[in-house]
């Protein structure tokens, strides 16, 4: 029997697991942390610590801001430098609190042991509360809040949680290192949200290059019927949401929706973890597993990080920068965003630092466009990459609509695979932009 | 054969006469009626189509003055006043005159002034780098140089300068059609009013953050200071946000602020050298300046 | 430390480029050439010569000199042009006629519309068409098979397609059948036609190489096929005495050249799964309705080009399955 997968287009880059089998290890705090207050989709939180006040580990420093939006914590203790604006990895500056660290003195009531606690006895909404008071969002990239996912919406109901221990980007190891330790407490884990969501079954999905993660993850939940360990083929990009659903599942979510839709809702392994320290051991969700890899990286590593930290200070702990670096990337090489200065923090959505090397940092020149079909045939959400660009070139965004590109998850596969090395994403996303503008002002009229 | 050659013709005109009989009478049955002024306007206006006048095309415009009852709104930027002072006539009403104007580029981040940090490898497009980041030299605010302005421009009006990767601006082409301001995704280029002999001043930067932060990236960075809003003997400078405007109706020319400027934000065109301004220590400072402006363009 | 390069996402590329995939079409037409070299000799190698090198001369001046463009005759796309052109022609035929030919197809057919990715139609086959319709005569005498070293002087003969055309309604299919080559002939190459047409076995293993390289997809040339032995199929079930028999179609004329090779060029194909196989369908449709009814006994190159005008508008009209289907709103 063939494994499961999507049905539409996919592709196969090379894997580059550098840093696979690595062990998940702390590199230590730096001397100042930068906490961005945008770090989730949704409104920015509101600051709630001023210059010169003393926090704590664990404290909160900015509230959520709405609905869709969240509560970010400190990641050390030490003394507020200044709330002002920060460059992100784009380089625009934007709101953060920098913390000059001093020590790492945990809030109370925090259980900072290792030790596995398998019961809980915590109600559904109070799940929910936890979930939303210790700022979890999706650590899987998209950094959507958790509580608002666990909130299913009027008329529809939710069947199945879905976690997503995929990882299809070439490179990135933190789920794989964390599904690999943490295996028991990521049962625990599904459960929670299990509960937290009012569902009776869960299905975790794992491609099949990491088989030891898969061994193991079944192990662990053998005891549950209700949670089912699915292996998956190896295809990009499978840790989408939609594409994932369809692959376990069968089911479509329809053009412009979720997958609540379809009755499923999708976690993260990552944001499973977190929401298992948050639940059993009051702990925040103020670090994250960070891969720091790369091809003459000196010491590929799985980095348990404080949210804050600087990319730079992660590179150094790696063995420092290697000298033929062109690229700096956070996240892979299929959705990363590739980091204009290093003085940056990683947020609760860096799922790895890549550095490329001089030979791969370029694109190849671009040609004309020879219709070979290429990008329609790989699109995951049957688009046709090399239309939608010309009419973004054109700035016929209103045409685009029709064509749907604003179901385009942006995940490269069009560009990966064009042999004239055109630059389809670059301006689909532009097209998307700008389409997304059209329709809120219509949406306002 | 003259048989065949007659036999031909006749068939032919027959052919031709029926059918132009049906198109006269489908010609009539369909006319839809137009005022003939439409037509005459869209005569007289430039038919460049270039939106300028917030229309789609010249046609378009052309009925809106046709039905509007004043001119109120509707301006013809390319043609200028000759052009609406036409279309008054035809349309029998007073024409309004308005100030011509050109396309001014606000930025002067040149290579040299804000240095090059990071490499930009992407579709060659403004809009695609302003989204992705903050550009090759670092600046929020500054030129990007992928020319989304020059392949706006309809007239040939403006043009990438490769030695300061920003782009310029001929004042004698340029219609003010305003396409060039649409296009930048920064909002740089802003239409100001055109002076005698072409001459401008105006604040070459719009960035609105204080201190030191944007003096890292650029050189020439109006960092809002306020001395030009100062010295301004006619109230034509405003400070905004940190950034000084100046505004190009009340401003008279007389290039006090572009002394001042600490850091030469402020930009003089198309002036002679100065022969005598004040104090000798300013002229040598404007006159440095002046070189500057020189080299340039 | 250099300056950090910054790029929209993805970061990465596979090693697919145009050359590559040029190159690769034309290593799945050695077999064809080989078997070709062996039954026509010294004159194939002439044509193939004449016809690739004058195709990437003419797109070198026509790129450097008019359209005063980035050169492009090195991405092998004009070389290609020149090799399928050349398949096209009767191994005999004069250089002069070739390298007219290949201006056509270059600068006609290709270049007019903007150089490589814009044109609409198969530039070989505007070649072709042009020197078949200008040059009747020598585009209709074929070398007969195993004359390896003459040229122009060759013995010369009818393609079975054109006996089959010549004889159908006046004797029975089976007696004209008795004058031509046997099956296992023509499976082999062994008959009289274009230079790259003639070896069906040649073309099935290109066939194979560009499916196992995903050069091309088998929705082009598959449903071809099958579209034209399933109508003439059913003629011949209605009367075998009337009307020959698949197979005979299959393996005569340019069917499996124009399927494979021509139908599928990347640029003037379909972009869509769904739009390409009603291209294929009516592409053989065509074909046949040209062979049986029509007055040329060969119609695959008009059928391909009568389907290259249509392609922008399947293009428009028929979209690839989307993901998802709609939700209604409100």
């Amino acid at each position: 029997m063939g494994l499961l997968t999507f049905s539409l287009g996919g592709i196969h880059p090379p894997e580059n697991k550098i840093s696979a089998g690595k062990k998940i290890e702390s590199p230590g705090l730096p001397e100042i942390v930068t906490i961005p207050l945008a770090q989730h989709l949704g409104a920015p939180s509101k600051v709630v610590v001023a210059r010169g006040d003393t926090v704590k580990t664990g404290q909160i420093i900015a509230e959520a801001n709405g609905f869709v939006s969240t509560n970010i914590h400190s990641s050390v203790t030490g003394k507020v430098l200044k709330v002002d604006l920060f460059p992100d990895s784009s380089g625009y500056r934007r709101q953060a609190v920098q913390i000059q660290v001093e020590e790492d003195d945990w809030v109370e009531g925090i259980d900072l042991s290792d030790t596995l606690v398998k019961d809980f006895d915590k109600s559904q909404d109070e799940i929910r509360k936890i979930i939303l008071n210790s700022g979890i969002v999706g650590l899987g990239g998209a950094t959507f809040p958790s509580h608002v996912k666990l909130m299913t919406p009027k008329g529809k109901t939710a069947e199945y949680l879905i976690i997503n221990g995929v990882e299809c980007e070439p490179y990135l190891t933190a789920d794989h290192a964390l599904m690999l330790e943490k295996h028991d407490e990521l049962i625990v884990g599904v459960r929670i949200l299990m509960k937290g969501l009012g569902v009776e079954k869960a299905i975790i999905g794992i491609e099949n290059n990491k088989p030891d993660a898969i061994k193991i993850m079944e192990k662990a939940s053998a005891e549950f019927d209700s949670i089912v360990v699915k292996p998956l083929k190896v295809q990009y990009p499978q840790g989408g949401e939609k594409q994932l659903v369809q692959a376990l599942l069968k089911r479509e979510v329809p053009s412009g929706g979720l997958p609540i839709d379809v009755g499923v809702v999708a976690f993260n392994v990552g944001t499973v973890y977190a929401s298992y320290l948050a639940v059993q051991k009051n702990r925040p969700l103020l670090e994250r597993v960070v891969t720091v890899t790369g091809k003459s990286v000196k010491k590929p590593s799985n980095f348990l990080t404080r949210v804050g930290t600087p990319v730079s200070y992660l590179i150094e702990k790696a063995g420092g920068l290697p000298e033929d670096t062109a690229k700096v990337i956070n996240g892979g090489p299929m959705m990363g965003k590739a980091l204009s200065r290093l003085d940056v923090p990683i947020v609760k959505g860096s799922s790895g630092i890549l550095l490329l090397m001089e030979e791969e940092a370029y694109r190849k020149e671009t040609q004309s466009c020879i219709r070979c079909t290429k990008c329609v045939t790989v699109c995951p959400m049957g688009l046709e990459p090399y239309l939608l660009m010309t009419q973004a070139e054109k700035a016929m965004y209103e045409e685009m609509e029709g064509e749907k590109v604003m179901d385009c998850i942006e995940c490269g596969s069009c560009v990966y695979t064009c042999p004239s090395s055109r630059p389809l994403l670059d301006y689909i996303r532009l097209g998307k932009g700008e389409l997304g503008k059209i329709l809120r002002a219509r949406k306002a009229v | 054969m003259s048989q065949i050659i007659i036999y031909t013709i006749i068939t032919l005109v027959a052919i031709g006469a029926v059918a132009a009989i049906i198109l006269y009478f489908v010609a009539q049955k369909f006319k839809v009626y137009e005022d003939p002024r439409i037509d005459q306007v869209e005569e007289a206006l430039p038919a460049a189509n270039c939106g300028g006048c917030g229309f789609a095309g010249c046609r378009n415009f052309a009925e809106a003055l046709v039905k509007s009852d004043s001119f109120d709104g509707l301006n013809c930027p390319v043609g200028g006043n000759d052009t609406m002072a036409s279309v008054a006539s035809i349309l029998g009403r007073e024409a309004v005159e308005s100030a011509p104007l050109v396309a001014v580029i606000r930025c002067n981040g040149t290579p040299e002034f804000r240095p090059r940090t990071n490499t930009y490898d992407g579709a060659s497009s403004c809009a695609v780098e302003h989204s992705l980041h903050t550009g090759e030299g670092g600046c929020p605010h500054g030129c990007l140089g992928h020319g989304d302005c020059v392949d706006a421009c309809d007239f040939d009006a403006i043009h990438m300068n490769p030695e300061t990767e920003l782009p310029e601006v001929i004042d004698d082409k340029c219609t003010a059609c305003g396409a060039c301001v649409r296009a930048c995704p920064r909002d740089i280029i802003e239409l100001r009013k055109k002076n005698k002999k072409d001459r401008k001043i105006f604040v070459s930067c719009i960035n609105e953050e204080k201190g030191p932060i944007p003096k890292r990236n650029c050189s020439v960075v109006c960092i809002g200071c306020s001395a030009c809003f100062k010295v301004c003997p006619h109230d034509a400078i405003t400070m905004n946000n940190n950034l000084a405007y100046i505004d190009p109706v009340k401003c008279r020319l007389c290039r006090k602020c572009v002394v001042v400027c600490p850091t030469n934000a402020i930009h003089e065109i198309h002036f002679p050298p100065p022969k005598i301004v004040g104090v000798a220590k300013e002229t040598e400072t404007s006159k440095s300046k002046e070189n500057e402006t020189k080299q340039k363009n | 430390m250099n300056k950090l390069v910054v790029s929209p996402s993805p970061h990465a590329r596979s090693a697919e480029s145009v050359p590559k995939l040029m190159y690769g079409v034309m290593i799945s037409l050695i077999p064809a050439l080989g078997v070709s070299i062996y039954f026509f000799g010294i004159s194939v190698l002439i044509i193939t010569a004449v016809s690739v090198l004058s195709c990437v001369l003419f797109e070198f001046l026509i790129q450097k000199y008019m359209l005063k463009g980035k050169p492009s005759h090195k991405d092998g796309s004009a070389i290609l042009t020149g090799m399928l052109l050349a398949f096209t022609l009767p191994a005999n035929l004069p250089v002069w006629i070739v390298i007219i030919g290949a201006l056509v197809a270059i600068g006609v057919g290709k270049m007019t519309f903007g150089g490589l990715g814009n044109n609409i139609f198969n530039p070989a086959l505007v070649g072709r068409v042009f020197l078949f319709i200008s040059f009747p005569v020598a585009m209709t005498s074929w070398p007969e098979p195993l004359q390896r070293l003459k040229y122009i002087n060759a013995e010369t003969g009818a393609t079975p397609l054109a006996v089959m055309k010549e004889g159908m309604g006046k004797q029975p299919v089976s007696e004209i059948m008795n004058e031509l080559p046997g099956y296992l002939d023509m499976f082999i190459g062994k008959m009289m036609g274009s230079v790259g047409e003639v070896a069906a076995i040649a073309l099935l293993i290109g066939l194979i190489y560009l499916l196992w390289k995903k050069i091309i997809t088998w929705h082009i040339p598959v449903t071809i096929l099958a579209t034209v032995v399933v109508f003439t199929g059913i003629l011949w079930l209605i009367d075998p005495e009337s009307y020959a028999d698949p197979l005979f179609h299959l393996l005569t004329g340019g069917l499996l050249l124009g399927a494979i090779y021509m139908a599928t060029d990347y640029v003037t194909s379909p972009m869509t799964k769904k739009g390409m196989i009603i291209y294929a369908i009516f592409i053989g449709i065509i074909t046949v309705l040209i062979r049986v009814f029509g007055a040329y006994p060969e119609g695959v190159q008009f059928a391909i080009l009568i389907m290259n005008a249509f392609v922008p508008l399947l293009n428009k009209y028929i979209k690839p399955k989307r993901f998802g289907k709609e939700v209604k709103h409100g």
